[in-house]
């Protein structure tokens, strides 16, 4: 899958290579990770983590954007489940603007 | 757990499900890529929540699926020698080969360890010095960075003891494998989300324009899927292609480019054999030159290892999409989790494996 | 294994086929389907008697006839167990602590208070004494604690290289009040299952200190003596106590499976009751984990009658030991013999036995 586990930075330092590893902690227990895909992560952001990697930062703006869509689909009347019987997309659907 | 827990929440996944219901209006195949994805459709019971008209296709998305046979047995071969440690990531201990697994390897006196990053293998090959540390290096475009940092790291320290026995695949080149196939059932795809946190999502485009199908890039959470799932099945059924990326917390257009640059340095693409699938070509990594003397396949030459599939096992057609694990006639029966017939019943993500467990067959 | 049928009588060939394992594998002690079938398969044939066919973490046996039920006879609960942990010393306990609670813990699920353990050492050459000081220390502690003696033992020592230093068996044996009937086959439709707190935390505190996957954490083991909280329940409310389970190796799920298969009943979880710390949960996420399938030392599972289970639950959260108890399920006419579970976002799924140990998974 490549199982990656969103997990919170700690700590930073640079290890004799000169690469970035960091602390990451997962709901409380912590791992080394390195950091070296991730320079722009600092202290208290959140990386996705796998194999011991920090592949990704975690746009925290972009991460209630699920929330969002779920908010526009219901002002656009998408969640609105068709009756039995209703053909969906048929005008009696509601709140289709 | 924060950027977790808030995509397992009951209401939310409840107006998804519904939106989907309202959404669909004929019969669809979409396939997840990736094996995560498949674990967590599963585990969250997402799978029994769609309509019927849905049909859910488990993609090859699982390198624990796609390794192989022969690199399986090059990889036991390896792992027999008295003077190798042999390290993996957990999932390739129970992977049959023709009539091992390294589980039974290491059962024998075998020394196999599993180790969480490869770059705890890398610290055994400095604490080990009068032994061969290999590192049994699969995975996709998500795991490759990590692998290649490792080769990277062992190299800046002069380790000679350290390499690697490389058995990467490469998404895009799969997806095109099973979107040309004269059956192909797939309508819709949902793009392995960690595997573009890495890669981006720029391939995809024009798979998305040449095969006019819909790709959504998604996460793994629940409501990644569910949000995933719905907008796969809108835009087919508004007849769009093209590339949408829900999982926009952790993936950008054009990728992670400090881990694109490392794997340019250390690997290059090569044509890979996808076990139950074939050679597909430009489909997978190895070792470029400058790093060629980290192989373990030359090392230890067993490059010349050859093997044959069971002829029961219907593998490759399952991870293409073609057939459902409970239609091969040896699945629950010949095939179980502890003895499985292939790799797909051995991975908990592998498509056979996870119908065994969180039963997606009626339970009689 | 929720057929009912007689099983085979030993017919002096191994039942178990060659072709399958012509060798024992580590998932042969797991705790799953592997030790499952060692049991049904070689094990109770082999030794056919009627008590062992219980399938009882446990056995109960009459004082005065053997295994026979007569009234007002004194019944003893006998239980035995082995004890191969690494490392020897982890977060909270140690091999040590593990051998009396883990045999003690057998005998309280019979229904019983423990009374006297036996403890044996099987001691690698070369062993540290000082470490077997350590251990010793701990084991009379937890004795201690649990109100039980290490009334017998033995020791022997094998080769260097023959053992991981010390491995123990404790065998321990307690008396049942009279007319306690606890038994797997006890669950009936309607009963609702509690557990006296958060699970996993044993399992993964071996985990974090294990070579290749160590992790840094607060969490340790939750090995501890259970009988105080079966005392509550037998005090309280002993004929709507059907079943009790520690759920050690293979965890609530095998646990579970175990109870719906003898009961022949279905069990239903609600994932969002299962109390998790978010410690365990995040490792379990890092390492790929099913928390339902990792080790419990200091866990029971308790199947309560429906109109009893929450009077069970508070005098359960008035105890040390299950201050964080929770009610997780039920048992159903569903599916029979299978475990289900609704998940945080209300799907079903069906939680099978586990097949073999978990592995860390990155995929």
């Amino acid at each position: 899958m490549c199982l990656g586990v969103p997990g919170k930075v700690v700590s930073i330092e640079e290890n004799p290579l000169g690469m970035n590893m960091g602390r990451v902690s997962f709901g409380g227990i912590v791992k080394e990770v390195c950091l070296a895909y991730t320079p722009e992560a600092e202290i208290g952001d959140y990386v996705v983590v796998h194999v011991g990697f920090a592949i990704s930062k975690i746009d925290e703006d972009e991460a209630a954007k699920v929330f969002e869509y779920l908010r526009e689909m219901d002002e656009l009347g998408e969640l609105e489940v068709p009756q039995p019987g209703e053909v969906p997309g048929d005008e009696t659907r509601g709140g289709a603007a | 757990m924060r950027f977790v827990d808030e995509y397992r929440s009951e209401p939310e996944a409840r107006k998804f499900v519904d939106a989907i219901h309202g959404v669909v209006t004929k019969p669809w195949s979409l396939m997840e890529i990736c094996g995560g994805q498949t674990h967590t459709l599963i585990k969250s019971g997402i799978d029994r929540l769609l309509p019927e008209q849905v049909t859910l296709v488990h993609g090859p998305g699982c390198p624990v699926c796609v390794t192989p046979l022969e690199q399986i047995e090059r990889a036991l071969a390896i792992a027999r020698r008295p003077e190798v440690i042999f390290t993996s990531f957990g999932d390739m201990l129970r992977v049959p080969g023709t009539s091992a697994d390294l589980l039974s390897v290491k059962s024998q006196g075998g020394d196999v360890r599993i180790v969480y990053s490869p770059l705890d293998a890398v610290k055994l090959a400095e604490q080990n010095p009068n032994r061969q540390v290999v590192f049994f290096a699969v995975g996709f475009e998500t795991t490759a960075p990590a692998n290649a940092m490792s080769v990277w790291t062992a190299h800046r320290q002069g380790l000679e003891n350290f390499s690697i026995l490389c058995s990467h695949v490469l998404v895009p080149p799969a997806m095109e494998a099973i979107l040309s196939a004269p059956h192909n059932q797939v309508q819709g795809f949902m793009a392995a989300g960690h595997v573009c946190a890495v890669m981006g999502y720029w391939q995809y485009g024009p798979i998305a324009d040449k095969y006019e199908i819909p790709i959504v890039v998604t996460g793994f959470e629940p409501l990644d899927l569910l949000q995933g799932c719905y907008m796969t099945l809108k835009a087919l059924e508004e007849g769009r292609s093209g590339v949408e990326n829900q999982y926009t917390r952790s993936v950008t257009y054009e990728g992670n480019r400090p881990a694109q640059r490392l794997l340019r340095q250390v690997f290059e693409p090569c044509d890979r054999a996808w076990r139950g699938i074939g050679s597909i070509p430009e489909s997978g990594y190895r070792l470029r030159s400058e790093y060629a003397t980290y192989d373990a396949e030359t090392r230890f030459d067993v490059g010349d290892i050859e093997a044959a599939e069971s002829e029961e096992c219907i593998a490759g057609e399952i991870l293409q999409g073609l057939r459902k694990p409970h239609e091969c006639s040896a699945f629950g029966s010949k095939c179980t989790p502890e003895n499985p017939l292939g790799a797909p019943m051995v991975s908990s993500e592998g498509a056979c494996a996870a119908y065994y467990h969180y039963g997606r067959v009626k339970v009689s | 294994m929720s057929d009912k049928d007689p099983l085979p009588r030993f017919a002096g060939s191994c039942p178990i086929p060659i072709s399958d394992y012509p060798m024992v594998q580590m998932a042969h002690g797991g705790g799953g389907r592997l030790s499952q079938m060692l049991i049904e398969k070689l094990f109770v044939p082999a030794f056919d008697n009627p008590v062992l066919e219980n399938l009882h973490d446990g056995a109960v046996l009459g004082l005065s006839s053997g295994s026979e039920r007569s009234p007002g006879q004194q019944r003893l609960a006998f239980s035995t167990d082995s004890f191969v942990v690494r490392p020897l010393f982890f977060p909270g306990g140690d091999i040590g602590s593990l051998a009396v609670h883990g045999t003690v813990n057998d005998v309280a699920m019979c229904g019983a208070k423990p009374m006297a353990i036996s403890a044996g050492f099987i001691l690698e050459e070369g062993f540290a004494m000082g470490d077997l000081w350590r251990i010793v220390e701990s084991m009379r502690d937890a004795a201690l604690e649990a109100g039980v003696w290490v009334v017998t033992g033995d020791t022997k020592v094998v080769d260097k290289g023959k053992g991981d230093g010390v491995y123990i068996n404790t065998t321990g044996v307690g008396l049942l009040r009279d007319g306690v009937e606890i038994s797997p086959e006890g669950a009936s439709v309607g009963d609702k299952i509690l557990i006296n707190g958060p699970i996993a935390e044993h399992g993964i505190a071996i985990m974090s200190v294990r070579e290749g996957l160590e992790f840094e954490t607060r969490l340790e083991t939750d090995s501890a003596a259970l009988y105080p909280l079966v005392e509550l329940l037998l005090d309280n409310l002993p004929d709507d106590l059907r079943v009790l389970r520690d759920p050690t190796r293979g965890g609530v799920a095998s646990a579970l499976n175990e109870i719906a298969g003898q009961s022949n009943a279905g069990v239903l979880l609600e994932e969002d009751r299962i109390p998790l710390s978010e410690e365990v949960r995040g490792a379990c996420e890092i390492l790929g984990f099913d928390p339902l399938y990792v080790a419990n030392e200091g866990k029971c599972l308790a199947i309560i009658a429906a109109d009893r289970a929450e009077e069970a639950l508070e005098l359960w959260r008035s105890h040390r030991l299950g201050a964080q108890a929770a009610i997780i399920g039920e048992v159903v006419d569903d599916h029979p013999g299978r475990v289900v579970l609704r998940s945080s976002i209300g799907g079903l799924r069906v939680v099978d036995m586990l097949s073999g140990e978990q592995l860390p998974r990155i995929c």
